[in-house]
């Protein structure tokens, strides 16, 4: 277990010089930082030559990035374009978006894995069939348009929750951002729960715990359903990406100041710090999330041991 | 894969998150629509059938490809969904034909006002038509998902099925470049992207998304060539002395591609999805093009006064990557024995 461990972990370094260096060339090689600096102006020439040296700009591109990198595990990640660091950006915005996510997980597996086992175990049925077509119905509806029309029907229409949040986004108002965003994973997960619970409910365990006489629900919570799941959690892995993109949409629909609206500020403001600085802590938070999952493989499959 | 939609789905990662670890089954994530209708008459699976000399019965002994036309042509939801995809491509191409409007021009005076005579759909902000609006959008969408993956697929295949096929130095290098773009969630990248590349048309989209959807096709393709590689038939066109070259096109891409097809359907959908959500936050398409994304995103500050603004387009969009999630669906359904 140990010597998997450490094998990931050295695997995941190259990849993560990949993504952060193809994000560092996307912002510092295609866009001009300093440029940006000085909005609709044409900057000074002699004033950009002395930001590009005080910068590093003038150096070549992988020996900033280079640097850049020294400087981030040293714990600085350079300033915001409107003069705070981007590290207080940080503290500020990532326990909004973690709740953010809480909540989107919590409502996706915890509603996606009900709706799955009863379609699963009602296959064919008319409830089967309605839940397969709602969720498609659900995947081909963009977030951006559910966020929409919901914040206007549950926010302002019928004022069953706030349409917006409040800087401090205590949970009970992140519960309309958190549905809006785990929305289409929720899709995902019914149907992968489904299709797992119909594959496993012919399995001969199952048949023996029939035979032996357990009560249902037994079989199905004890037998089906832990067996069921593992696709799901492998789900949930690479859905952390889908969440962290999503949450740029949601975020920017209910005014949350969490991650993807600090993110969209530095896009928006070409502030090359902030965006770079936030998207390495979510590669590395995307990373360990995929690590996290296969561990958590083995401890659900017995089968699967890592040696 | 997800993200995607975010998708990276993505949103991107279409309908097909367990794929993720480039196994052989394509789309496992989603199921199959009318997966517990009644039993259908069971078939031969296509290599099981018995060899009959001269052809036999027609219709008995059909390859693959014949057999998926022969089940998709019976199947509802096909036909649903490649009408509703006939109709979006011919009005993508001939926006004349149910708008003889301008999507361009507009009355300040009629505002945000509802529908009228000849204007069904009501006006947007600017008082344009947003019926003309929306059916002009179609353009941008449907080129933007068709060229967008027919550009990943063509590059995840050949780069995915090369590496399957020769293994290697290669191949190890493919799975790990994959990985790096894997890290980056795919709406993520495209902000990133998109805002450094300021022009508003179609193409800087496409070949974002190109960009970034490679490598999830490219799995695909890679374990797709990699079990047919160890059938007997390609032994035996090796043994008879076949090129590589050969081997590859004539024996394994025939046999390899049909889950690249499903995968490709479905992640058409998602980056149509993707590209109305890029445009929805402001570094996709810009104006003047005419597209769904932008329309919604310049609604949705007026949603309160005037709905209808919001929900024409927004309809239109769901509707068409419904409609290519739907024909995937159906794909899939037809070309992957396994999940009868």
């Amino acid at each position: 277990m140990g010597r998997y461990v450490l094998r990931r972990l050295l695997q995941m370094i190259p990849v993560f010089i990949g993504s952060t260096f193809l994000i560092f060339f996307m912002v510092y090689a295609l866009g001009d930082p300093v440029a940006a600096l000085f909005g609709d102006k044409a900057p000074d020439p002699a004033t950009a030559a002395r930001i590009r040296k005080d910068l590093y700009l003038d150096e070549p591109l992988w020996s900033q990035y280079v640097h850049y990198m020294g400087q981030v595990f040293s714990g600085d990640f350079g300033t915001a374009f409107n003069g705070q660091p981007v590290t207080e950006l940080m503290t500020g915005a990532f326990p909004v978006t973690l709740r953010l996510t809480v909540v989107a997980v919590v409502f996706e597996m915890a509603l996606g894995v009900t709706l799955g086992v009863l379609s699963g175990l009602r296959r064919g049925r008319g409830l089967d069939t309605s839940v397969l077509l709602l969720t498609l119905v659900v995947v081909a509806i963009p977030t951006f348009v559910s966020g929409t029309v919901l914040q206007f029907l549950v926010g302002v229409r019928w004022g069953l929750a706030p349409p917006s949040v409040s800087p401090e986004a205590p949970f009970t108002q992140l519960l309309l951002p958190g549905v809006v965003l785990g929305l289409v994973s929720l899709a995902y997960t019914t149907r992968l729960t489904r299709t797992s619970v119909v594959e496993n409910a012919r399995a001969d365990y199952v048949r023996t715990a029939v035979a032996k006489g357990l009560p249902r629900h037994r079989i199905v919570t004890r037998h089906l359903l832990r067996n069921s799941l593992i696709p799901v959690v492998t789900f949930l892995g690479i859905d952390i990406g889908a969440l962290m993109g999503g949450a740029i949409v949601t975020e920017r629909i209910f005014n949350i100041h969490g991650v993807g609206y600090q993110l969209y500020q530095g896009i928006l403001r070409q502030n090359s710090p902030t965006v770079v600085g936030f998207v390495t802590i979510l590669v590395i938070v995307f990373l360990l999330a995929n690590l996290l999952v296969d561990l958590l493989y083995a401890v659900l499959d017995p089968r699967i041991r890592y040696a | 894969m997800p993200e995607p939609f975010e998708t990276h789905l993505d949103m991107t990662e279409a309908l097909a998150p367990a794929a993720g670890g480039g196994g052989p089954v394509a789309a496992s994530g989603a199921d199959t629509l009318q997966g517990g209708g009644p039993p259908r008459t069971p078939r031969r699976l296509p290599w099981r059938r018995p060899f009959r000399p001269g052809g036999g019965l027609p219709g008995s002994s059909r390859g693959l490809w014949s057999d998926a036309w022969h089940d998709l042509r019976r199947n509802p939801v096909f036909i649903v969904s490649a009408l509703v995809i006939l109709f979006l491509v011919t009005v993508a191409i001939w926006p004349q034909l149910i708008a003889d409007g301008n999507p361009y021009q507009g009355d300040l005076s009629k505002a945000q006002e509802g529908p009228a005579p000849g204007h069904p759909f009501g006006y947007d902000l600017q008082g344009r038509d947003v019926y003309t609006r929306t059916v002009y959008g179609a353009r941008a969408s449907i080129t933007v998902g068709i060229c967008a993956t027919a550009g990943a697929a063509l590059l995840g295949s050949v780069l995915g099925g090369l590496a399957g096929f020769f293994g290697g130095w290669w191949d190890a290098l493919l799975s790990r470049l994959a990985d790096v773009f894997f890290g980056i969630p795919i709406l993520l990248g495209g902000l990133v992207f998109l805002s450094v590349v300021t022009s508003g048309s179609v193409w800087p989209v496409v070949g974002f998304i190109v960009l970034l959807g490679w490598p999830q096709i490219s799995r695909i393709a890679r374990g797709s060539v990699v079990t047919v590689k160890q059938h007997d038939y390609v032994q035996a066109a090796r043994a008879l002395g076949a090129s590589s070259g050969r081997t590859l096109l004539r024996h394994i891409a025939p046999n390899a591609v049909a889950p690249v097809i499903v995968v490709a359907t479905i992640a058409l959908g998602t980056y149509i999805a993707l590209e109305a959500t890029l445009s929805f936050l402001g570094v996709g398409l810009k104006p003047p093009t005419v597209s769904w994304g932008i329309d919604i995103s310049s609604a949705s500050s007026q949603i309160r006064n005037a709905p209808h603004m919001l929900l024409w387009p927004a309809g239109a969009l769901s509707l068409t990557v419904l409609a290519f999630i739907m024909l995937g669906d159906a794909v899939r359904d037809a070309l992957d024995p396994k999940l009868r």
